[in-house]
């Protein structure tokens, strides 16, 4: 919502960003204030309910009771994780037996991420996960051929490195069987897996 | 004749005054009087905390404070501990270790918060302080065993070394072996972070029975119940204990032998550590419980009668952590039992599941608000809060200092109302008026901001996360919350104009971190031109800001403000707003 209403204002200013018609200046340290009464806070807050198109009257309560009601309404089946939502400490996973930090690698990107196979039931969920976590690659969901939300065209495969060393595609074993066996994990480029010797035909449905 | 007045004392009898004088405020007020206190004050100052490792640089430390005994630095922002902060960001101590060691030969101290650490630092401390004494590591990571054995052997006077919640490369167990038979200095090992299941445990049996002074001990994992007994004994002067494991099968010898080393132990007044814990194994404490002052269950997986049962042998408990698996039920008892409990943290068993598994709601907390008189410190993961509640919460305790509500699921209403909790939380900042740090949840209006702005005075730490409206709502923290040091925000509309609007402030915070809202690229490289002081860096994986329109919001951002100027170690996926250095990027 606001962002709309931010980008709106910044379009509107003439070429470049002039700020200064709007009264929000940075007020350097020893620049004369513009308002009377001496406060540049209150200067600032006065051009900003000025410039600011915001109603925070009964009526956008409605609205937003409205909304609310209608998310209570619904019932939650299936929880998409938020990267960092709930705020509990990675490594330290309370409350569970065990935790399995693995390492997530992405051609291309010049940083690696962890994550606990541990918090996951699936390969979809673990799939939607790396999904967010690297927001800008679609990852070629190879139990059901489709393709996720296309950002920049191009695909990756996702791959593991099991107890052996071998690096295999992800989805070809169970489940478990996958987050016992996993080192680490590797989003290959499509065009690169394909020289791979990776098993082609998963033997295992999507439903898990 | 001419009377000569002494305008001041000598400058030794000053120093001596000076050094009644700890807290860090209160030295730079000192330093702030006059040039001559100002310089006398800076060479005996023994004790710097940098509470931003980017906001000074290592030479400007030295130069200013050349005899410091003590350093404390902390390097990511806090919600680096959320996974929010990409692997390879910075907070490198290195740099800081290669200055002081030229520089500081008689350091003493080292204290380190979030911050990459690497054995080649440890290596580097340990050949470099000929008289190191405390090395405490907490949530850093970058090293491995082999840099303990290197702080291990070479530090003659260690006193403590504590590594608490880092992320340690646990190569081998071995490195304990690495202390010298000589080494008796030990006061406080904390090892509960090491992973590994192997541990060299004769030599840590060893290491614990030479050193008479230890008072805090906290094994980890590979330190299995049966073993326990047996480190208990070599140490029944400590005060704080972490167990290992504490679960086996029960054994009748096994567990005697436990109750026994336990009760041996008159000073013992904290315990912690209870992985997988075994109930049956809980009432060897018993005879230390009525001196225990605090107690961290927050991995241990019993259920709720089994942590009432223990709970109410402890009637002195100033501190509790805990899992949800207390339930409401357990935090009854607690407000009955313990009366000097000054800090609860109640911690999700199962934050990622959709449905509730334990009967853990706002009730919980109302009970022991309304029970313990004393309680000051509150973190609270539930599921479920309504106003009515924070209200009551707010008026029972209105001498909180911290308070802390993660409801899980984001945006979740007044379950009673379905309203937002504006009004709980705005009840919170204003009743409890010594509130220093406060953590928001669940649906949230600006109008909760406006309270905060009103209200929150004392407020120098606030978190917030899918709440507000608009601009307005971060408007009203920045100028309104006086005593703001750090403000961390994520997935919140708020955009340009309240930052640029409050840009001064910003100079006056020690950081400010905003990820998922609506601030453009424009606004960013706008407020690090125009203000010096302030480091502006956005975080952005996918590709360079300026790849996109300048009204493009983005990603992450973290403003800080500096006197070293823009720092140079940053990894390609974060930008620094300083325009020099930015066109050489």
């Amino acid at each position: 919502m606001s962002s709309e209403n931010g980008k709106r204002l910044l379009e509107t200013d003439a070429g470049g960003l002039n700020f200064e018609a709007t009264e929000l200046t940075l007020g350097l340290p020893g620049e004369p204030r513009v308002t009377s009464d001496g406060g540049a806070k209150l200067g600032s807050k006065r051009g900003f309910s000025e410039t600011v198109d915001l109603k925070l009257g009964d009526n956008n309560q409605e609205v937003k009771l409205g909304h609310s009601l209608q998310e209570a309404a619904k019932s939650p089946v299936s929880k998409t994780q938020v990267v960092g939502w709930p705020p509990v400490r990675g490594f330290a996973r309370r409350g569970k037996k065990s935790c399995k930090y693995v390492k997530v690698a992405v051609d291309g990107a010049p940083y690696l991420r962890k994550v606990d196979l541990e918090i996951y039931n699936s390969y979809q969920q673990l799939l939607t996960s790396l999904e967010d976590m690297f927001s800008c690659f679609t990852i070629r969901n190879y139990l059901n051929e489709k393709k996720i939300d296309q950002v920049n065209g191009i695909e990756y495969m996702p791959t593991y490195e099991d107890k052996d060393g071998d690096w295999m595609l992800v989805g070809d074993v169970p489940w478990q069987m996958f987050v016992e066996s996993c080192k680490r994990l590797r989003l290959m480029k499509s065009s690169e897996a394909v020289g791979l010797g990776l098993k082609t035909a998963p033997k295992y449905s999507s439903t898990n | 004749m001419q009377k000569k007045m002494a305008y001041s004392f000598p400058d030794e009898v000053l120093e001596q005054v000076f050094s009644f004088i700890q807290s860090d405020k209160d030295r730079n007020a000192v330093s702030l009087v006059c040039k001559s206190w100002d310089e006398i004050e800076r060479w005996c100052r023994r004790k710097v905390f940098i509470g931003n490792c980017y906001a000074v640089s290592p030479r400007m430390v030295i130069r200013r404070f050349p005899e410091v005994r003590s350093i404390k630095l902390k390097g990511k922002p806090h919600f680096a501990d959320f996974n929010l902060v990409p692997d390879g960001w910075g907070g490198y101590v290195l740099p800081w270790i290669a200055e002081m060691a030229g520089a500081y030969p008689w350091l003493e101290e080292i204290r380190l918060k979030r911050m990459v650490v690497t054995d080649e630092s440890l290596e580097l401390i340990a050949k470099s302080f000929k008289n190191f004494k405390v090395l405490v590591l907490f949530s850093c990571e970058g090293f491995s065993t082999d840099g303990l054995a290197a702080i291990a052997a070479s530090c003659k006077n260690l006193r403590e070394l504590d590594l608490r919640e880092s992320e340690v490369d646990d190569l081998s167990g071995h490195w304990l072996a690495h202390f010298p038979e000589t080494c008796t200095s030990l006061v406080s090992l904390n090892i509960s972070c090491l992973r590994s299941d192997e541990v060299s445990f004769s030599a840590l049996e060893r290491l614990v029975g030479r050193c008479p002074n230890l008072r805090s001990l906290r094994l980890n994992r590979a330190v299995t119940l049966d073993k326990i007994a047996n480190i208990l004994r070599r140490a029944p002067q400590l005060v704080d204990f972490g167990t290992g494991y504490y679960a086996a099968e029960l054994q009748p010898d096994v567990f005697s032998n436990l109750a026994g080393a336990f009760s041996s132990c008159k000073e013992l007044k904290s315990l912690s550590g209870f992985w997988d814990v075994v109930p049956a194994y809980l009432p060897a404490l018993y005879s230390i419980c009525p001196r225990l002052t605090s107690l961290n269950l927050s991995y241990a997986t019993i259920q709720s009668p089994d942590l009432i049962k223990l709970v109410s042998h402890c009637p002195r408990l100033q501190r509790l952590l805990v899992l949800d698996y207390v339930e409401d039920s357990g935090l009854e008892e607690l407000a009955s039992s313990c009366k000097d409990l000054q800090e609860l943290r109640v911690f999700p068993s199962d934050p990622f599941g959709a449905e509730p598994n334990v009967s853990l709601t706002e009730q919980g907390l109302v009970a022991v608000s309304l029970g313990c008189p004393k309680l000051r410190s509150v973190l609270y993961f539930c599921r479920r809060m309504s106003n009515a509640a924070l209200v009551t919460i707010a008026q029972n305790r209105p001498n909180l200092t911290r308070f802390r509500l993660c409801i899980i699921e984001p945006k979740t209403p007044d379950y009673l109302t379905l309203e937002p909790l504006d009004v709980g939380f705005g009840a919170i900042v204003e009743h409890c008026k010594d509130l220093r740090r406060l953590s928001l949840s669940g649906l949230l209006t600006d109008h909760v901001f406006e309270y905060i702005g009103t209200y929150g005075k004392k407020l120098e730490m606030l978190s917030v996360a899918f709440a507000g409206d608009s601009d307005l709502g971060l408007h009203h923290v920045l100028s309104g919350c006086e005593s703001l040091r750090k403000l961390e925000i994520r997935d919140c509309p708020f955009g340009d104009k309240a930052l640029l609007a409050n840009a001064a402030k910003l100079e006056t915070m020690r950081s400010l971190w905003m990820s998922s809202c609506a601030v453009s690229f424009g606004a960013c490289k706008l407020l690090g031109q125009k203000m010096p002081k302030l480091n502006v860096e956005v975080i952005d994986e996918t590709e360079p800001p300026d790849s996109r329109p300048e009204s493009c919001p983005v990603d992450k951002l973290y403003i800080y403000r500096s006197v070293a100027g823009p720092r140079f170690d940053m990894p390609p996926f974060v930008w620094t707003m300083d325009e020099a250095v930015r066109i050489l990027h």
